[in-house]
């Protein structure tokens, strides 16, 4: 094809989009766009499984059955999630064993909250009311993305999301009505969690590099900052609610724009984690990994015996 | 690392009686037993359905969007296969 021909397929394409058309996976789409599907798709579904470890120590220690049943069904439920959209990465032309293996080696990258430690029973509550809340705050546009498959992948995991924020804030709420060591365990848990939730939404409008081009193909509706403000304004009077005090001496809330003026985040912590030095990045790779090749053999048996059925079934035909 | 990849399957769900199965989504397994299996356990956790078709993905034969055009644009000027086509008096009700 000749470089005209593609700009005009790009054009195209492009004016497709700005009239809400959706992108289908057999339609043609330009490489930039497959790439930046494939990075942003699968850097979510990595996040959804590696998003199960720091909950997947607690299913054990959980406080109570109720506990227990809604936590095992969170995970469940990300387990899921995770699989809904490598599905969706998949009909962009990669494969499962190459998605696994970008993971897998550090080449593509998973939501970096993840990389903190849950040390105590409060942290299950401070995930799902905080980084579930934000992920719901950065989700909810998706379902309109203009890549169909991821769309509608999107569409899914938002309906099941709800029930995840509700549950952790059911557990601030337990604890911060309950003895002065579980709500001192739940003021822990919201400082440790707080700025890590802001970060989660991504770096400040001046530094986020895919912004422009993002927001044009609607894999992006509202800037990090903007996404970021809507999570403090709704989130900060849930935690009054809870009688908890939001860690940031310089949060108040301003009359004259009507949202929260909030302080300086700490990006060095930031970007520290997302090149891998975060508290719990080598363990959360070698949980993953280690599960991943610990079943290989699972996998193989099953595949083994998928294909020693099918033989037989041949033979009989010939018989 | 696996010597053989798990092939891919789509699934299908019905959600209640008198409705068709639709296109959910698609999931790997190694054999259409495990596929029906896992289909349940990935799209069916809420009671999102009452029964489940998987089909093996390599068996589905796809129309090319490049071949549009031909095959669907010709229903575009045959207005006369629709009701709204045919001029009635409004005497005429009910038709």
């Amino acid at each position: 094809m000749s470089e005209n021909e593609v700009k005009n397929l790009e054009d195209i394409f492009e004016a497709r989009i700005a009239r809400d058309e959706k992108i289908e996976p057999k339609d043609w789409m330009p490489e930039k766009y497959r790439k930046t599907h494939i990075r942003q798709i699968s850097q979510h579904a990595h996040s959804e499984i590696v998003g199960m470890l720091p909950e997947g120590n607690w299913i054990s220690r959980a406080p109570s059955l109720r506990r227990k049943v809604a936590l095992l069904a969170k995970v469940q439920d990300e387990a899921g999630h995770g699989l809904y959209l490598y599905s969706a990465c998949e009909t962009l032309g990669i494969s499962r064993d190459e998605l696994y293996e970008q993971l897998h080696t550090g080449k593509a990258k998973y939501s970096s909250i993840f990389n903190y430690p849950t040390v105590t029973w409060a942290d299950m509550g401070a995930i799902g009311w905080l980084v579930d809340g934000a992920a719901i705050i950065n989700q909810v546009p998706l379902c309109n993305t203009s890549y169909g498959p991821y769309a509608r992948a999107m569409v899914r995991v938002c309906k099941e999301e709800s029930f995840h924020q509700r549950q952790g804030f059911e557990i601030m709420l337990k604890l911060a009505n309950g003895t002065p060591e579980q709500k001192e365990m739940a003021q822990d848990a919201l400082n440790r969690w707080w700025w890590p939730s802001l970060m989660m939404l991504g770096p400040t409008d001046a530094e986020s590099v895919h912004t422009a081009q993002s927001m044009k193909w609607k894999l992006k509706r509202k800037t990090n900052d903007e996404l970021r403000q809507q999570f403090i304004d709704q989130t900060v009077p849930q935690a009054d609610l809870l009688g908890l005090t939001v860690p940031d001496p310089d949060l108040k809330w301003n009359e004259k724009t009507g949202h929260y003026d909030f302080g300086e985040i700490d990006w060095d912590e930031f970007w520290q984690v997302v090149k891998g030095y975060g508290p719990s990045n080598k363990k959360r790779m070698k949980d993953r990994v280690g599960a991943w090749e610990e079943g290989a053999w699972v996998r193989d048996a099953a595949m083994a015996y998928a294909d020693k059925k099918e033989k037989r079934k041949d033979l009989k035909h010939v018989g | 690392m696996s010597k053989n990849n798990w092939p891919l399957w789509e699934v299908f769900v019905r959600s209640k009686n008198g409705l068709e199965h639709r296109h959910f989504g698609s999931l790997h397994a190694a054999d259409a037993e495990m596929a029906l299996e896992n289909a349940r356990d990935v799209y069916t956790r809420r009671s999102e359905g009452v029964s489940i078709w998987v089909v093996e993905s390599s068996n589905i034969t796809a129309s090319n969007p490049e071949n549009n055009g031909e095959l669907f644009e010709p229903a575009a000027d045959k207005v006369y296969r629709h009701p709204t086509f045919y001029d009635l008096p409004d005497e005429v009700k009910h038709m």
